[in-house]
């Protein structure tokens, strides 16, 4: 902005101030408006800028909520392509069927016997050559958020016949709380601890001796059981079964209870790679009345009605188990160790018949049996996983007739029941496994050596394992 | 004699138990893994005791249904899994055995993360042939913190509705992690730019959700099939497959066999990095992202 001066002279003095108090004046004037241009252009340009923020944030916020919408609209859309549970089908039970076939080589080819144990239907060394194992069927669900039920059916044969056997049909509270579950119908006992696992679930392809010797592998019945895990940090489980008390090894015809269980059960963890769970519990039926077994039936093949030994009295069956496993950073699916140990005792008062022996021949009896097996399995990488077991049975059975005995398979002979196994086994999915075992047997004075090629695969539903 | 002890031990449990349920103001939460303990810690504060059940060094697939596990879930008002069958080998029965009716599928206290956002991976075809897939869809959504903040919301909900009493506590700590979570969003995005389309292979197919907001361009996997293991006829395919379309990195989990990320890294000078696929103990979800992301932007070649 140009400066603008007076045309008439006058003296320099006064032209000078004149000239500065005049420019002055202007001056003052001029930066007045200036300041108030600028004043007026910052508030304007002020509103404008608060009218794009506001406008900003409305559209922000309306992407924000665009956004919400689009996810509130994928989910639906989800929702309805992939009904959670909507569908008629989605109700179905979990279904898995286990297909178990082995190969098996004995040395020996005479019967089998454990000598000082008098044995079960099923216990025996299964066929030998190629057969089926179980076949089982299992069908699984919440039924509604009180109860879970559970079937198990096993398909297998015996004598050139297909049986189909119910191995487990239960009721399971869910809903009762405070740690506390029920259960109601047929279930493996919580007696031991392979006891309550499938068969397929073992790590050996047999029984430990001291399960084929007092249950004919499983002991399983019908029955109410009780359990209740209590509030603390370390797992602490207690439970009672009230069982029918009418299948092996109880046995006869039951109005009440036959038989009782009861059980307890302490574990947990060592820092973040151990485990471990410790049990003990005990078995009784106290009026069992004509057990049948096996016994040794030298020579009575092809008469008309075979000589088989029935125990009447009372039973009373302890047990002690011990697991430990171990898995580098608790994570076992590369390595991982397990160890268990388990030690059954029996003892049993009462009368064993020889039935259909004439005359009838009946002595008193009174056995005591026990056994312990002890095994270790490595996972030494993903996919193969190896172990060694050891059998062992101990028998001090007495009684008036001492022949009657040992017609009836109760005499130890002198020796010493003792089993050497080892195994490998190739898991190439979780559903399947490959698994080849070695025994030395020693279960009575022949020793055997036997050979298991055994496949154990599961289809459908992905089961979950016990510990 | 040993029905009496017996008695006598159940008595004296059930007293026990009565005066600690008295005690404890707390809700007890059980965690199935690190991420949902972290995020519950963030959100509940000092109202929750939180357990988690895994470590970011276990496979949350390959879990055993351990007494401790069963002990903890005993003692649980809110149980937080993953689900989409993460948990099949282990929950089920972890919740059978617990006797707590709380935590029981359909309860208030049965908080399954996978309910509360879309998931990607539905498999085609259900068949075992193509390995252990999950019906429901890829379950790892926890690596795509979008889905985090889903997850968050529907966790609020519930605890405000077991914990009524703490319900602005909850709603604060979530508005507070809302907050804080998309500016730490945008951060990582801004951050992690450099990742976009860099091809890389991975040992497991755990990582889509990461892939996908991150824009890393998964183009080959260890694993013939999700959870089996590579055998080496396999490893030398994706060898070759390597050599034709070469990654910048390759990727396992800390739980995942490092030996054929390690072999193929030897064998073509890619770099294997181990991530976390969970946050380690005490570590908050914002640190872990910042470490995954981190270790992603190191490793670039």
């Amino acid at each position: 902005m140009g400066i603008k001066f007076p045309g008439i002279k006058i003296p320099l003095v006064s032209l000078v101030l004149a000239v500065f108090f005049s420019n002055a004046a202007f001056a003052a004037t001029d930066i007045e408006l200036l300041r108030q241009e600028i004043n007026n252009m910052r508030q304007n340009y002020e509103q404008r800028i608060q009218a794009l923020e506001a406008r900003l944030k409305v559209a922000e916020q309306n992407a924000v909520q665009t956004e919400t919408k689009v996810t509130q609209v994928e989910q639906k859309v989800a929702s309805v392509e992939s009904p959670r549970g909507n569908s008629v089908n989605a109700f179905n039970p979990a279904i898995s069927l286990v297909l178990d076939g082995r190969y098996a080589n004995f040395e020996n080819d005479g019967d089998y016997e454990l000598p000082g144990f008098a044995l079960g239907n099923e216990a025996g060394l299964g066929e030998s050559g190629m057969s089926l194992g179980h076949t089982e069927i299992v069908a699984s669900a919440n039924i509604d958020d009180r109860f879970y039920g559970q079937v198990t059916a096993a398909i297998d044969e015996h004598d050139g016949e297909t049986e189909v056997e119910l191995e487990e049909a239960f009721l399971q509270t869910l809903g009762l709380g405070n740690g506390l579950t029920i259960k109601a119908g047929r279930f493996f006992s919580a007696i031991g601890y392979l006891n309550e696992q499938h068969e397929h679930a073992w790590d050996f392809a047999d029984a430990p001796l001291i399960y084929r010797g007092l249950f004919g592998n499983h002991l399983r019945d019908d029955g109410v059981q009780i359990s209740y895990v209590a509030p603390t940090d370390t797992f602490l489980e207690v439970g009672v079964e009230a069982l029918r008390g009418s299948r092996f090894p109880a046995g006869g015809e039951q109005d009440n209870v036959g038989a009782w269980t009861g059980f307890a059960n302490i574990g947990g963890d060592i820092g973040v790679e151990h485990s471990w769970l410790l049990g003990v519990s005990h078995w009784r039926a106290d009026d069992i009345e004509g057990r049948t077994s096996g016994g040794h039936a030298h020579g009575h093949e092809g008469e008309e009605e075979e000589e088989t030994p029935s125990f009447t009295g009372d039973s009373e069956i302890s047990a002690f188990e011990l697991v430990y496993k171990w898995a580098p950073n608790g994570n076992p699916s590369h390595r991982n160790l397990e160890f268990q140990f388990e030690y059954f005792d029996r003892d049993e008062d009462g009368t064993v018949t020889l039935l259909n022996s004439d005359p009838l021949e009946v002595t008193s009896y009174d056995g005591e049996q026990s056994g312990w097996y002890a095994q270790a399995v490595y996972q030494f990488m993903p996919q193969w996983r190896t172990g060694l077991r050891y059998d062992e049975l101990d028998s001090d059975n007495t009684g008036s007739d001492f022949d009657l005995l040992g017609e009836a398979g109760l005499d130890d002979e002198g020796h010493t029941p003792k089993r050497y196994s080892a195994m490998v086994e190739w898991l190439p999915s979780e559903f399947s496994r490959i698994r080849l075992q070695f025994n030395r047997d020693e279960s009575y004075e022949d020793s055997d050596n036997q050979l298991f090629l055994q496949y154990t695969h599961s289809l459908g539903s992905h089961g979950a394992h016990q510990f | 004699m040993l029905k009496q002890s017996i008695k006598l031990l159940v008595f004296g449990l059930l007293a026990l138990g009565l005066s600690l349920q008295t005690a404890r103001a707390d809700l007890q939460v059980f965690a199935c893994e690190p991420e949902w303990a972290a995020l519950a810690k963030t959100l509940g504060g000092d109202h929750l005791t939180i357990y988690t059940a895994t470590t970011h060094q276990q496979d949350p697939h390959h879990i055993q249904a351990r007494p401790s596990l069963i002990a903890k879930a005993r003692r649980a008002d809110l149980l937080i899994c993953t689900g989409a069958e993460l948990e099949i080998g282990w929950l089920p029965l972890l919740l059978r055995k617990s006797g707590n009716s709380k935590i029981q599928v359909g309860a208030p206290g049965h908080f399954i993360a996978t309910d509360q956002v879309t998931l990607v991976g539905k498999p085609a075809v259900l068949d075992r042939s193509v390995g252990d897939v999950h019906a429901a869809g890829n379950p790892h959504i926890h690596l795509d913190p979008d889905r985090v903040l889903q997850v968050a919301r529907g966790l609020t909900d519930t605890l405000v509705r077991l914990d009524s009493a703490n319900q602005t506590s909850y709603q604060n700590g979530l508005e507070a992690f809302t907050a804080d979570w998309q500016g730490n969003i945008s951060r990582w995005r801004q951050q992690a730019a450099a990742l976009k389309n860099k091809p890389i292979a991975a040992h497991h197919d755990g990582w889509p959700y990461l892939n996908d907001w991150l824009g890393l361009n998964q183009v080959a996997l260890l694993e013939p099939r999700p959870g089996i293991p590579p055998s080496s006829t396999h490893l030398s395919g994706v060898l070759a497959s390597l050599k034709q379309t070469p990654v910048d990195l390759v990727v396992y989990a800390s739980y995942d066999d490092p030996r054929a990320a390690r072999w193929l890294a030897e064998k073509t000078g890619i770099p294997a990095i181990e991530l976390d696929a969970s946050p380690v103990a005490n570590e908050t979800l914002t640190q872990w992202f910042d470490r995954l992301i981190k270790q992603l932007l190191m490793n670039q070649s």
